[in-house]
């Protein structure tokens, strides 16, 4: 009978023992993916970057060339974006955390996360019939549209959750002072939540500069610099695509160059963001 | 807040209102105009069109059960790889690390999250696609070869190789909401099922049963980003519309058909056809994702009346 129940208690500990160290081992296979996944970037990318593959326009195969025009590209549709899809973001972020206690809140708040999870390419879809059909042609405006509608519903949540964080009593103080509500929101609460709602937005932000699929026949790409928005134009991510599903050894390398270009950003965007919020949250 | 019956107040509700409102207009207007373009394919092949086993465009023949195929065992792949490691990754960030070493790793894991989808495709096609083709792909055939799953040609390129870069893809995204939904959990509970003598392990299993439905919630959220997924499994599953056993063989989902091929469609019926099955993809994953929130929302409502209780 004792034997039996020390046999048992030691089998515990042995089960204990295994599966806490199959969770570490688990961690430790997250963490060597990225490195994988990043280190790769790193090697292979760095061979190809220049100055001259950083400002020129793609060339044929063999003759160099470069990215200028595509990153001048990803960042007009990525401020166009910007522009069109934060104050809208930002605007639903206030009306849900200010008056959205009520069951339109609630579906907002439903639909705005389950858009949150609707795949890219229908974005693409979406604007192509809107806008490309219409338009007869691709362009930089298609491409940061449907960008902007991605970015929306991302930073009405994360506004939303920002403005949440403003303690109550600012609020009050501020209306027994006499002033209006909407100058309540205005000068008091969007001030207290304007580091929170930046750092949303800096994330949407880099969020969509990765999106490929809803570019690829909003904004389609472009062998030259363009600075017009209803011309089609190129993106980083489109290029990235173009070169690595080409046939070209070349065409690869500099598939790689971009991507370390691109994930570079992308890493540090979010590092920024981590730095500067963890004092707060 | 309170309404200070100001003008500027009524203005200022008023645009905040309509933004908010826009969220949901933008949504009813994606269905709205795709089923609209997706009208004459549904006239022309009914019901029909999701069962046809045939995809030829130039002869007008549109069947999307081969996508629909390629799909769910694409997704099916990448949950069943990406579920133990994810749950791993979360108990082990939540019950075990302590909070020192849990924040960078939690950070790194959602750096994965972060990198975009044609990144993943590139990653793909250069370094994972040769080491199935090399390793993963042999060995396999090798020690379960009897399966009709792991016969054939290993060109690197096809089903298995789209469902492991899914994996990767999905893994912080489940990771993230596990870990959520574990600290959720009251930690009187764990304190609890210590006291009474239980293991470290033994805890972790208790909490786990309390946490079910929030782990599932994040299972399907999951499941969601994997059906919707794009570039990456553009990049590596051959764009083949076949339904083969084999998961070394090419095949195709319903998203990167689109990706690959909707910039060529240039007559209307093609067109039409690929929006219906993208109108498919849409109401799909939304429907997933709504089911995700409400297992999750289950979660936080139950802790929460606990809290109170």
């Amino acid at each position: 009978m004792t034997t039996k129940t020390i046999n048992s208690i030691d089998r515990r500990r042995v089960v204990n023992m295994i599966m806490t160290s199959l969770t570490a081992v688990c961690a430790v296979f997250a963490i060597a993916v990225l490195v994988a996944i990043l280190g790769y970037i790193g090697v292979r990318g760095i061979s190809s970057l220049s100055i001259e593959f950083l400002t020129d326009t793609p060339k044929p195969v063999g003759e160099g060339g470069g990215i200028g025009n595509s990153i001048l590209g990803s960042a007009i549709m990525t401020l166009l974006a910007a522009f069109l899809g934060l104050p809208v973001g930002i605007a639903a972020g206030v009306y849900l955390a200010e008056f959205g206690r009520n069951w339109f809140g609630n579906t907002v708040r439903f639909v705005a996360d389950t858009l949150i999870g609707v795949p890219s390419i229908i974005i693409g879809i979406f604007v192509y019939t809107l806008v490309v059909l219409p338009m007869g042609r691709q362009s930089g405006f298609a491409g940061g549209l449907a960008l902007a509608i991605i970015m929306i519903p991302i930073v009405a949540r994360t506004t939303e959750e920002m403005i949440s964080l403003v303690p109550n009593s600012m609020r009050e103080g501020a209306l027994a002072l006499g002033a209006p509500q909407w100058r309540v929101t205005w000068n008091i609460v969007l001030p207290a939540a304007a580091s929170g709602i930046a750092t949303g937005a800096m994330l949407a932000i880099a969020r969509v500069t990765g999106e490929t699929a809803p570019l690829l026949f909003t904004a389609l790409n472009s062998r030259f610099y363009n600075y017009y928005l209803d011309q089609p134009m190129s993106s980083l991510t489109v290029q990235i695509y173009n070169y690595a599903t080409g046939p070209f050894e070349v065409e690869h390398a500099m598939a790689w160059a971009a991507t370390l270009l691109l994930v570079g950003l992308i890493l540090v965007i979010n590092i920024l963001v981590r730095f500067f919020t963890r004092k707060k949250f | 807040m309170a309404n200070t019956g100001t003008k500027g107040d009524k203005v200022f509700q008023a645009i905040v209102f309509a933004a908010a409102l826009s969220i949901i207009l933008i949504v009813a207007a994606v269905i709205a105009v795709m089923y609209q373009s997706a009208v004459p394919s549904m006239e022309r092949f009914g019901i029909g069109f999701l069962f046809g086993r045939e995809w030829k465009p130039a002869q007008e023949e549109f069947g999307a059960l081969p996508f629909i195929f390629g799909t769910v065992t694409s997704s099916v792949i990448a949950l069943i790889l990406s579920i133990p490691i994810s749950l791993g990754i979360a108990i082990f960030l939540v019950e075990q690390a302590p909070k020192k070493i849990a924040r960078p790793i939690a950070f790194m894991v959602e750096l994965l999250a972060a990198i975009p989808s044609v990144v993943y495709g590139l990653w793909g096609i250069f370094v994972l696609a040769p080491l199935i083709r090399e390793y993963i792909g042999p060995f396999l055939q090798a020690s379960l070869g009897f399966l009709p799953l792991f016969q054939g040609r290993i060109t690197g390129i096809g089903m298995l190789t789209a469902g492991i870069i899914l994996a990767l893809m999905i893994t912080p995204i489940i990771t993230s909401v596990v870990r959520d939904v574990l600290e959720a959990v009251p930690h009187t509970q764990r304190e609890a099922a210590l006291a009474l003598g239980a293991t470290k392990w033994e805890t972790t299993m208790i909490v786990l049963g309390n946490a079910a439905s929030g782990i599932a919630g994040a299972v399907v959220l999951g499941l969601g980003r994997a059906v919707g997924e794009t570039m990456a499994v553009t990049m590596v599953i051959g764009n083949s519309p076949q339904i083969a056993a084999s998961l070394f063989e090419p095949a195709n989902t319903i998203a990167s058909l689109l990706a690959a091929n909707f910039a060529e469609a240039t007559d209307e019926i093609y067109m039409s056809a690929l929006i219906e099955i993208g109108l498919v993809l849409f109401l799909v994953t939304f429907m997933v994702n709504a089911f995700a929130k409400l297992l999750i929302m289950s979660v936080a409502r139950k802790t929460n009346s606990a809290k109170h209780a």
